[in-house]
This record gives structure tokens, sequence and C-alpha cells, in this order.
């Protein structure tokens, strides 16, 4: 039994939900490698090698995958498939882009979101935005699944000596072509990864506002900045700060959730984190269900003084 | 150029779904179905591009019981043709609805096909791949923008760092987003002329696909229960809780 880790990168380094999903891997038993497919991403495979708990890597490099087209992507996956008993891919938009692909090509059915592993044939995942948990059994000869990250600590980045394999690369489908991006740089932590979060909805009103009353205390915290999607769909804030259920899930040691009313949808996506907060004016917003300690107040005052309390 | 949009019939997304106790599933007895909420979209989308004069012909599809009759009427009122009931009692996992689709694309050979990006009860985000890659098309996921020209579609798709914009070739799978666009509110004529739109019945047996699921679902619980919060009477008293108590700052 042994399970192929698609990696998450972005052809510099590795990312951190490749390690979520080797630790993923590694409940399962048996080996786990780990596939790295994109053009120049050389640093990457070195870095996934050094993963702990990866017998092997193998590597493909091709400008056909530097963008990780999902025509692509599925075809290099496919072209190692064969013997591994599971493949696992991080729940991250290119995983969950990718992993339907490669499942129906193999005519397999895929679990999505896989939150816990039970034994090598059964999973839990959540469901209905996560007011259910199901536990599911998948007995086909391969398990393609992408992994919820916040379900699995990462595997220590360090320790592993795997040896990186080079394997063919596939040829570009002809059918897709990547034409731009526009991807935000700053120096805050990925909201994925950040241990505290400081997330506003639509009470801000404005993105100037947003920007202005929310930064100073992501900044005092270290926090990322998150959203909800009414904010996001106001344009206050950019849509990869969504959290929520077709958002980035998120579960932090804090999460300060400033204007949001609590939304089924957005509490989907950050109920799992270890401390809430909630500061809202109406002390009927759902979001106080799940909060551990909440403020009824006027966020454009309480947040400066948070601020200035801290 | 033909259309095809999928819809679901799922619980409506402003109704709590309640866990039965006995773990074997989510309690849909009584409760408001509606069109999956990202297949809204779809649609919308399809007749926006109708509208544009790019679409001639907009084909609404759904799988599943005899009530999702009502979610193709729905599709039509919003402004699809005509529509098509792929019509079963059994539990519908991606994978055969994706061979259900696939086996339809085949017969009506539409430029585009436009799906939700994934359906807010199982949450798999599967189908509109699944189908990208049985029939070995290209796909676009989590529109956030859709322009069709030339025989491509430039799409724009919302990803983990920001957006992200691909050009298909057509015919091409688009799986929509939130942010895709507004559906507009059905009005009182369109559903009136929507019950007068051609809908059609098919069985999979038909289609040729076996649908049986492939994963079996075990049980179904609620997810533990956070234990009861407080509310703090000011932000002195919150700073000292977070420091003293949760000691998470």
């Amino acid at each position: 039994m042994t399970t192929l880790v698609i990696a998450e990168h972005d052809n510099a380094s590795l990312k951190g939900a490749t390690l979520n999903t080797v630790s993923a891997a590694a409940q399962v038993g048996g080996d786990v490698h780990v596939l790295v497919a994109g053009a120049n991403a050389a640093a990457v495979a070195q870095a996934a090698s050094q993963v702990a708990g990866v017998a092997k890597v193998l590597h493909a490099d091709s400008p056909a995958l530097a963008e990780q087209l999902a025509e692509n992507v599925a075809a290099q996956v496919l072209a190692v498939a064969s013997g591994y008993s599971h493949i696992f891919f991080p729940a991250t938009v290119h995983g969950k882009n990718v992993a339907p692909r490669v499942a129906a090509k193999l005519d397999v059915g895929q679990l999505s979101d896989i939150s816990k592993v039970i034994s090598a044939d059964t999973f839990e995942r959540p469901i209905y935005a996560g007011n259910a948990i199901a536990t599911v059994q998948c007995t086909q000869s391969q398990k393609v699944a992408t992994v919820r990250t916040t379900g699995f600590d990462p595997a220590a980045a360090t320790g592993g000596s795997a040896a990186v394999e080079s394997v063919a690369a596939v040829a570009d489908s002809g059918k897709s072509a990547f034409v731009s991006k526009e991807i935000a740089k700053n120096d805050r932590p990925e909201l994925t990864a950040a241990k505290i979060i400081v997330s506003g909805g639509r009470a801000l009103g404005s993105s100037e506002k947003f920007n202005e009353v929310l930064t100073p205390l992501a900044d005092k915290l270290g926090a990322a900045l998150g959203a909800s999607r009414a904010a996001v769909d106001a344009g206050y804030a950019p849509n990869d700060w969504q959290v929520g259920q077709t958002g980035k899930i998120v579960a932090p040691q804090l999460y300060v959730a400033c204007g949001i009313s609590g939304a089924i949808q957005h509490l989907a996506g950050m109920k799992d984190s270890k401390v809430i907060v909630a500061i809202n004016k109406d002390e009927e917003a759902p979001i106080f269900s799940v909060a551990d300690y909440g403020l009824v107040a006027d966020l454009f005052v309480a947040v400066p003084d948070l601020i200035s309390m801290i | 150029m033909k259309a095809i949009v999928a819809v679901k019939r799922v619980i409506d997304f402003n109704v709590k779904p309640r866990v039965r106790s006995d773990g074997t599933g989510v309690d849909l007895n009584n409760v408001k179905m509606s069109m999956n909420p990202f297949d809204e979209i779809a649609v919308e989308e399809a007749v926006r591009l109708k509208e544009k004069g790019v679409v001639t012909e907009i084909v609404a599809v759904s799988c599943g019981v005899t009530q999702c009759q009502e979610t193709l009427r729905t599709a039509m009122a919003i402004g699809a043709d005509r529509a098509i009931l792929v019509e079963t009692d059994a539990e519908l996992q991606p994978l055969a609805v994706a061979k259900l689709l696939k086996a339809l694309v085949d017969k009506e050979r539409p430029q585009l096909v436009i799906l939700g990006r994934q359906a807010i009860d199982d949450d798999c985000n599967q189908t509109g791949q699944m189908l990208a890659a049985l029939a070995d098309l290209p796909q676009a996921t989590f529109a956030s923008k859709v322009e069709v020209a030339d025989g491509k579609a430039t799409v724009t798709r919302e990803v983990d760092g920001g957006l992200e914009t691909l050009s298909l070739t057509l015919p091409a799978i688009v799986t929509t987003d939130l942010r895709l666009n507004e559906p507009r509110y059905v009005t009182l004529p369109n559903i009136m002329k929507a019950k007068k739109k051609p809908l059609e019945t098919v069985k999979p047996d038909a289609l040729g696909v076996d649908v049986a699921p492939r994963i079996k679902t075990l049980k179904v619980i609620e997810p533990p229960r956070r234990g009861a919060g407080v509310k703090v009477a000011d932000v002195a008293t919150l700073v000292t809780k977070l420091k003293t108590e949760a000691k998470v700052i």
C-alpha cells in the first residue's frame, strides 16, 4: 500500500499544504511518495525529499506544467498513478481542480475534503457546509482524495532524505492556455497557515475602512487578514481573503470576527478555530453562537480600543 | 452555439440542516428544496451569453427524482429553452452524474457546458471536472468571468492567491463561483412561459450508464459542539481573558 501525494508548490518552494497532506498519507499506513509536477521546480523536489516520512519523490518538469493547468497535471498524475493505492491532493484550489479529472479517468469515485483518516479505506468528511460529518468508506482499488489541511498537523519539513527520481513530463494538451494572473504579494502570514486571523464583514462599509480599521489590529497581532463573502462581494477585500464554505477553511489559534454576522456558510470556514472572538453591534448575530468571547459593540470604537489595550 | 447547464435540486441554502439522530443522514422531510445556488449562477451566465448573441440554445439538465422537474422549470423560467431530466431514485454520486452528462454531451454536442462549482449538500466539487475528463475537454473551474469569442472561452478564475485567466478551446467545461454574476429574479410571466417549454425525461439505462455509487456512507453525525461562550462587557475584559484565560495573545 503506497500513497502518492501531489505536491502544492509555485515552482520555487513547497507549500505548507503539502506537509499536512503528507501527514494524512502517513496515517493511511504504507509508504508515502510525493509527485512534484512543475517547471524549473528542482528546488521544490529537493524540499519534498527532505519532508519527514516521504520515501520517494517523483519530479516531472516541463513548461506545460508551469501554471498547473488541470489537463496537463492530471495527465502527469495518471502517467505515474499505476501501483498507488491512494492518491492524495491538498484541498487547495489546485488540488480540487485536478483530483476529479484523475479520479474520472481512473473510473473511481473521489473523496473530497477528508478531515480524518479512520483506516486505509474509511475517512471522515464534512458535508452540508460542515453541519454534518459523514464517515465514508471507499473499497475501490485506487482511492483518490483531496485532503482538508486543517484536519492534519503538518509533517516536519526536515528530517527526511528521500531519493528524487525524474519522470518523463507529459505533453501539453493543447486545449487550454494560461493567459495571466493577479496574485497578491504581501508580508502577512498565509491565511491557511496563520496562527491568528483578523476577519472583517460588510459592516466595515468600504475597502478604505476595511484596511484602515483592521490592518493595524492584524499588524499588532501578527495576524493574517480574512473576510466574509459579503465583504468580498462588496469589493472591500480581495477574493482570496474570503473565509467560508467556498473560500478558505481555517483553524487558527485565534479568529477575531469584526462586523461579521456569522452566516452558516461563513461558519463552515472557521468554526474549528481554537478561540473565536466576535465583535458585532447586533447581539442577535449568529456569530455569537460560536464565539468563545463575544463583545456587543460598535467595531469602529472597539477595534481601535482593542489595539491600544493589547 | 448550444450550451448545456447542469442543475441540482438541493436543500435551500437558508435552511439549517438537521442531522437525524439515527446516524443515517440529514433530515430532508418537509424541508425547502431549491436549485443549488452555484447552478443558478450557471443558468444566469448561459442566459447572459444568449442575450449577447453568443449562445443560441440553452438546454438545462438535472439528474434525480421526479421533483427535479421543478428545478428544471425554474431554469427555464430564468431563460433556458428546454430541459432534460435523467430520472432515477438511486443515490447519485458525482462520477455517475458526470457519466450521465457525458452521454448527453455526446448526443447534444454543445460548445459549452456550465455547472456550479459544488453542490451545497455533498460539497464534493467534482462533477464539472469529471465530465471534462470523461469528454476529454478543457475545464475552467471557479469562474468569476467568462467571455466567449472565436471558438475560445476566456475565463478568469478565483484561485488561492487571487485571480488567474485561462483561454480554452471550445467545446469546454466551466464551473461557476459566487462572483460570476448575480442571478435575476424570476418573473411571473417567465414562470408561466416555462411551464410550456419542452421537458424530456430519460432513464440512466437508456443512456447506457451504471449509476451505482462507488463510496458508501457509513454514518452521518453532528460535528462536536463548541462549548458555550461568554459575552464580555468591554474591550478591557476581552483583552484580559485573551491573555490570561485563553492565552492566545
